[in-house]
C-alpha cells in the first residue's frame, strides 16, 4: 500500500509540475498576448503603469510627464458623462486631499479623460468646480488620449447605445506614481477610506 | 363654545387632518400602486456641466406576483433610462438593462450604487443637493407610478446618508 502511494507520488508530482508549468506559460502567454473584444482598445501589457504624456488642462495650459518631476501624483482616467464611478472618485479624492492636510500640497492629482471628443478643457473646468481646486482635468487629442491611455495599461471603450449616443467602458482605478513618475500602487474603486489614506501616505512618504 | 367657534375648530381639525394625509407618503417617502411600493427614491447631486445623473430607488413587491421595471422618466432629464453598472477586474462597465429590473413576487430590488440605476441623460439643470424632482417609474404590471427624487450629495452611496463622513 505504502509503496503504491509512494510510486504513485513519484509519477504524479512530476506529472502535476508539468500541467502547473503548462498552465503558467498558458497563462503567461495570454497575458502578453490577450486583447480586447473586437473594437476594444488594445491594453498593453509588461512594462509598469505609466510613461511620457502631453495634454491639456482644464485651463487651457500644456501639462507634461516633464512638469511633474519631483512631486508624486495620483492619476484616474475617466469622463464626464459618467454617473457614479467618476464622480464618486473625485469626491473620494477631494476628501483624502483635506485629510492629508498640508502634505496634500505636495501631491498631484490628474484626472484623466477618455472621452476627449466630448471633455473640451472648458467642460472639465466647470465639472471639476465640484471638487478640490488641486484636482486637475486632462484633456488631448484622440491621439494623445489613446497614448496616455495605453501607457498607463489603461482599458477604454467607446460603446454606442441605442440612440445613437455613447457611454464609455473604461478602468476604474487611481494610479499612484512617485516624484519619477514611476509606477508605485493602486487603489482599487470601492477601497475603504482607511486604506485610501494609508496608501497616499505610503506614496508621500517615499517621495 | 358657540356654533361659529365649533365650526372653525371643525375646520381646523379637518385641515389638520387633510395636511397630514398630504404630509405622510412625502415624510415617509414612499409610493405605492397596488402591490408595488418605490422606497427613497434619490438622485446624486452633479457637478456643473455634467449632462448625466445617476438616480436610485428601492423597489418592494408585496404581492405573489413578479413585476418588472420596464421605464422611467425625471423631469430633469431629456431621457431617463435604465442601466446596470459593474465593475469587473478594475473596469467599470455600463449597459442598458434591456430586459428592465426584475422585482420578484413578495421581494424587492435595488436600484442602487454600483448596479441597476436610471440614467438621467440630457439634463436640464445641474441637480443640487437638497432639492427634489418629480418623476415616474413604470411598472410592466403596477403601471406608472408617480415619485418625488431627493437630490443627496455628491459623495452620498446611499440615501440620506448625505456625505457619509
Amino acid at each position: 500500500m505504502g509503496r503504491g502511494i509512494e510510486m504513485r507520488a513519484r509519477i504524479l508530482v512530476p506529472v502535476a509540475l508539468a500541467v502547473a508549468a503548462i498552465l503558467l506559460g498558458a497563462a503567461g502567454f495570454l497575458l502578453v498576448y490577450s486583447k480586447e473584444p473586437a473594437g476594444g482598445r488594445i491594453v498593453t501589457v509588461g512594462a509598469e503603469p505609466g510613461g511620457p504624456f502631453r495634454l491639456t488642462d482644464q485651463t487651457g495650459a500644456v501639462l507634461s510627464d516633464a512638469d511633474l518631476k519631483g512631486r508624486p501624483f495620483a492619476v484616474f482616467f475617466g469622463f464626464t458623462h459618467c454617473p457614479e464611478v467618476c464622480p464618486t472618485t473625485l469626491w473620494e479624492m477631494s476628501q483624502a486631499l483635506q485629510a492629508l492636510g498640508p502634505d496634500a500640497d505636495r501631491l498631484r492629482v490628474l484626472f484623466i479623460t477618455v472621452d476627449p471628443e466630448r471633455d473640451r478643457p472648458e467642460t472639465l473646468r466647470d465639472y471639476l468646480q465640484s471638487f478640490d481646486r488641486r484636482i486637475t482635468g486632462l484633456t488631448g487629442t484622440p491621439d494623445e488620449i489613446a497614448a496616455v491611455a495605453k501607457s498607463y495599461r489603461v482599458y477604454w471603450r467607446k460603446v454606442p447605445t441605442d440612440d445613437g449616443d455613447y457611454t464609455m467602458d473604461h478602468s476604474a482605478m487611481m494610479y499612484l506614481m512617485d516624484a519619477e513618475g514611476r509606477f508605485v500602487d493602486i487603489i482599487a474603486y470601492g477601497t475603504p477610506e482607511p486604506e485610501r489614506l494609508a496608501a497616499l501616505r505610503r506614496l508621500l512618504a517615499g517621495a | 363654545m358657540s356654533l361659529s367657534a365649533i365650526a372653525q375648530l371643525r375646520r381646523a381639525a379637518f385641515a389638520a387632518a387633510l395636511a397630514l394625509l398630504a404630509a405622510g407618503p412625502a415624510a415617509a417617502h414612499e409610493f405605492k400602486s397596488g402591490p408595488i411600493e418605490v422606497v427613497h427614491p434619490w438622485a446624486r447631486a452633479t457637478p456643473p456641466g455634467a449632462k448625466v445623473g445617476g438616480g436610485y430607488a428601492e423597489i418592494r413587491n408585496g404581492g405573489p406576483e413578479p413585476d418588472r421595471l420596464v421605464s422611467a422618466t425625471a423631469e430633469v432629464a431629456g431621457r431617463a433610462e435604465i442601466h446596470q453598472m459593474a465593475v469587473k477586474d478594475g473596469v467599470m462597465t455600463m449597459r442598458p438593462a434591456e430586459d428592465g429590473v426584475p422585482v420578484p413576487a413578495g421581494g424587492s430590488a435595488a436600484l442602487a450604487p454600483g448596479g441597476y440605476h436610471l440614467m438621467l441623460l440630457e439634463l436640464k439643470r445641474p441637480l443640487k443637493a437638497g432639492e427634489s424632482f418629480a418623476g415616474t417609474l413604470t411598472f410592466e404590471k403596477a403601471g406608472t407610478i408617480p415619485v418625488t427624487f431627493e437630490v443627496e450629495p455628491i459623495g452620498a452611496t446611499g440615501p440620506d446618508h448625505g456625505a457619509g463622513h
